[in-house]
C-alpha cells in the first residue's frame, strides 16, 4: 500500500544505458524549461503550494477502492495536478513525486528515473492538458462535461504513459515489442478506468466544495499552447508507433541494433574463461559447477572478511 | 525523536552511516551505472558487484535480511522481461509440448537472468543509501549534484509534509472503512454500492485531500512570510569534503570504473 500501485515505474536494469541516457536528456530539457516558465509565471506563493501538492499526490496514491476480488483502482494524479495548477507546474510536481518515489522508496530506478519522469511527468501531463483543453472547448457548458473531461483525461494520461513505457522497454531489448506493447496497453486500459473514475469524482467534489479552484483553470496558461501541441504530437506519435512496433517487432529490433542499444554479445575482444567454463577442466558441466562454486566463495569471502574487520574494530574501540 | 513508518532511514552507528551523504550518493549512482553497463554474460563482474553490495550491507549494519527483502520489491516488474526467455534466438534448451510452440533458449535465460539480477543489485544499493542517510542529508547531496534550487525547494517541502498528508490519507481510509461497506462481505455477498459509486466516493476522498492540501499550503505560506520568506529559499553552506571522504570517493569510483571497463573489454 505504501508503494505506488501503478506498475509503470521502470526499475534499474530494464533499460539499456543508451535509452536511459537519451530519456534523461529529454527529461532534463523539458523540466528545465518548465522551471523557467514557472519561475517567470507564478509568484513565490506557488513554492509551498507545489511542495504540499506533491506530498498530496503521493498520499493520494494510497487511496484506493475495491473493484472485484483482490484488485483495486488507484491513482497516478497527473490529470488532477494539471487541471488544478496548470501544465508547467504540474510537470514539476509530478517530477518531484516520481523522483522521491525512486530515491526513497525504490519505486522505479535511479538510472531509469529519466524515463519515468518522461512517462509519468511529461507525457502524462501533456496528454492530460491536451485532452482537458480540447474537451472543454467541445463540451462547453454542459453540466456533465467536467465528469467526462476528468474521466477521459485521466484514462488517456495513464494509457499513453504505458505505451511509452512499453516502447522504451522494447527498444532496450528487455521485452519483445509484440508482447510488451499489447500487454502494457491491455493492463493499463483497465487501470486507466480506475484513474479516470477517481479523477472525475475528484473534480466533481472540488467543483461542489471549492468552485473557485477550478475557475482559475479557465484562464489560459502562459505557454499552454506549446503543451497543447506537445500533447497532441505525443498522442499521435504513440498511437501510430505502438501498433507499428508491435506488428513489426523486427523493425524495432533492427533500429535498436543499428543504434547499438541492444547489448547483444558481439564476441568479446579476448576471453579469460572461455565460454564461462574454467580452463584446464575438460568436463564442461563440472567446470561450470566449479566456476559457480568459486564465484560463491568470492562473495562469501568478502562477506566474512568485512564481518571480521568490523568485529575487530568493535573490540578495539570497546577495549 | 518521532519517526514515521514510511521513513526508510534506520539510525545506526556504522561506517556507512558516517560517510558524507555526497560520497554515498555519488558512489550509489556510479554503482548503478556500472551494473547497467555490465554486459549480460559477464558473470564474474556480477559476482564482484554482488560481493561489493553484500559487503556494504554488512558494513551498514542495516541487516542482510532487511536489505535483501526490500530489494525484492522491484522484482514483480521482471514479469515484463519474461517473454525474452522464449523470443531470444539461440541454442535451444527446452521445447515446451507441441500445444505451446515455445522454445527456451540458453541466450534467453542468460538475458532474463541478467536483467533480473541487475535490477536486484541496483535496488540493494539504493536501499542501503536511504537506510543509512537521513533525508535532509540526501537533499544536501542532491544540491551538491546541482539540481535546480526550485526543484530542491519543492522536494524539501514535499518531504516535510509527506507524512502529515499520508496520515490524513490513512484517516480518510479509516473513516470510509467505518462508514461505507466493502465491495463484498466475507461470504461473497455484494454489500457495497456499484463500482461507479465506490469510485466516486474515492474521488471525493482524493478531492478532500487536495482541498486540505490547498488550505495547508496557504497556512504554510503565511507562516513562511511571517518568518521573512521573500521567494528565495536559503540553505546553510555545505561543509567541504574532508580528505578521508575524498579518498573513499576516489577509490570507490576507480574500482567501479575498472569493473565497468573490464566487463566491456572482456565480454562486451
Amino acid at each position: 500500500m505504501l508503494f505506488s500501485p501503478v506498475p509503470m515505474h521502470i526499475p534499474d536494469g530494464f533499460l539499456s544505458v543508451g535509452v536511459a541516457v537519451v530519456l534523461w536528456l529529454i527529461a532534463i530539457g523539458v523540466v528545465g524549461y518548465a522551471l523557467k516558465r514557472v519561475n517567470a509565471d507564478v509568484g513565490e506563493r506557488q513554492v509551498p503550494l507545489m511542495g504540499v501538492l506533491a506530498a498530496c499526490i503521493f498520499a493520494g496514491q494510497m487511496l484506493n477502492f475495491p473493484v472485484t476480488g483482490g484488485t483495486s483502482g488507484h491513482l497516478m494524479g497527473a490529470a488532477i495536478a494539471t487541471i488544478l495548477i496548470g501544465p508547467w507546474a504540474a510537470i514539476l510536481v509530478m517530477t518531484c513525486v516520481v523522483g522521491v518515489q525512486a530515491l526513497i522508496f525504490q519505486d522505479g530506478g535511479l538510472l531509469a528515473l529519466g524515463a519515468n519522469i518522461v512517462n509519468m511527468g511529461i507525457i502524462g501531463v501533456a496528454v492530460a492538458y491536451f485532452t482537458q483543453r480540447t474537451l472543454r472547448k467541445l463540451l462547453g457548458k454542459w453540466s456533465g462535461g467536467l465528469f467526462v473531461n476528468g474521466f477521459i483525461s485521466g484514462w488517456l494520461s495513464i494509457f499513453m504513459a504505458a505505451l511509452a513505457c512499453a516502447l522504451q522497454l522494447a527498444l532496450s531489448g528487455s521485452s519483445p515489442a509484440n508482447i510488451a506493447i499489447p500487454a502494457m496497453a491491455g493492463i493499463h486500459a483497465l487501470i486507466g478506468v480506475g484513474e479516470g473514475l477517481i479523477t472525475a469524482g475528484t473534480l466533481v467534489f472540488i467543483k461542489a466544495a471549492r468552485r473557485d479552484l477550478l475557475e482559475t483553470e479557465q484562464r489560459q496558461y502562459v505557454g499552454g499552447k506549446a503543451v497543447w501541441i506537445g500533447g497532441l504530437v505525443i498522442a499521435i506519435a504513440l498511437a501510430i508507433l505502438s501498433p507499428l512496433a508491435s506488428t513489426h517487432p523486427d523493425g524495432l529490433e533492427w533500429v535498436a541494433e543499428q543504434r547499438g542499444f541492444l547489448d547483444r554479445a558481439q564476441g568479446p575482444l579476448f576471453e579469460i574463461i572461455p565460454d564461462y567454463v574454467l580452463p584446464g577442466v575438460s568436463n564442461e558441466t563440472l567446470a561450470t559447477i566449479l566456476a559457480g562454486i568459486i564465484g560463491a566463495l568470492i562473495v562469501f569471502g568478502a562477506a566474512v572478511g568485512v564481518a571480521y574487520w568490523r568485529r575487530n574494530r568493535a573490540q578495539s574501540s570497546g577495549a | 525523536m518521532y519517526t514515521h513508518s514510511l521513513d526508510p532511514y534506520r539510525p545506526r552507528a556504522s561506517v556507512v552511516h558516517g560517510l558524507d551523504p555526497r560520497v554515498k550518493l555519488g558512489l550509489t549512482l556510479a554503482f548503478i551505472v556500472t551494473t547497467a553497463l555490465t554486459p549480460p554474460g559477464a558473470w564474474p563482474i556480477f559476482i564482484v558487484l554482488c560481493a561489493l553490495s553484500l559487503a556494504t550491507t554488512l558494513l551498514s549494519e542495516l541487516g542482510v535480511g532487511y536489505v535483501l527483502t526490500r530489494a525484492l520489491l522491484a522484482l514483480p516488474f521482471a514479469l515484463v522481461a519474461l517473454p525474452t526467455l522464449f523470443t531470444t534466438t539461440g541454442m535451444p534448451l527446452l521445447t515446451l509440448p507441441a500445444s505451446l510452440p515455445l522454445t527456451l533458449t540458453v541466450e534467453g535465460v542468460a538475458r532474463f537472468a541478467g536483467i533480473a539480477f541487475k535490477s536486484w543489485l541496483s535496488v540493494q544499493m539504493a536501499v542501503i543509501l536511504v537506510g543509512s542517510t537521513p533525508f535532509p542529508d540526501l537533499l544536501l547531496a542532491m544540491r551538491a549534484l546541482k539540481i535546480p534550487r526550485l526543484l530542491a525547494a519543492i522536494v524539501g517541502l514535499m518531504w516535510r509534509y509527506l507524512f502529515v498528508l499520508a496520515d490524513e490519507a490513512l484517516r480518510l481510509l479509516r473513516a470510509r472503512e467505518s462508514r461505507s461497506a466493502a465491495a463484498h462481505d466475507g461470504r461473497g455477498r455484494r454489500v457495497g454500492g456499484s463500482l461507479i459509486w465506490r469510485a466516486r466516493v474515492t474521488g471525493g476522498m482524493v478531492g478532500n485531500l487536495f482541498l486540505r492540501a490547498f488550505d495547508r499550503a496557504d497556512r504554510i505560506y503565511a507562516a513562511m512570510l511571517a518568518r521573512g520568506y521573500d521567494g528565495e529559499v536559503r540553505a546553510l553552506p555545505r561543509p567541504p569534503l574532508r580528505a578521508g571522504q575524498w579518498m573513499v570517493l576516489g577509490m570507490g569510483l576507480a574500482l567501479l570504473t575498472f569493473l565497468a571497463l573490464a566487463g566491456f573489454l572482456l565480454w562486451g
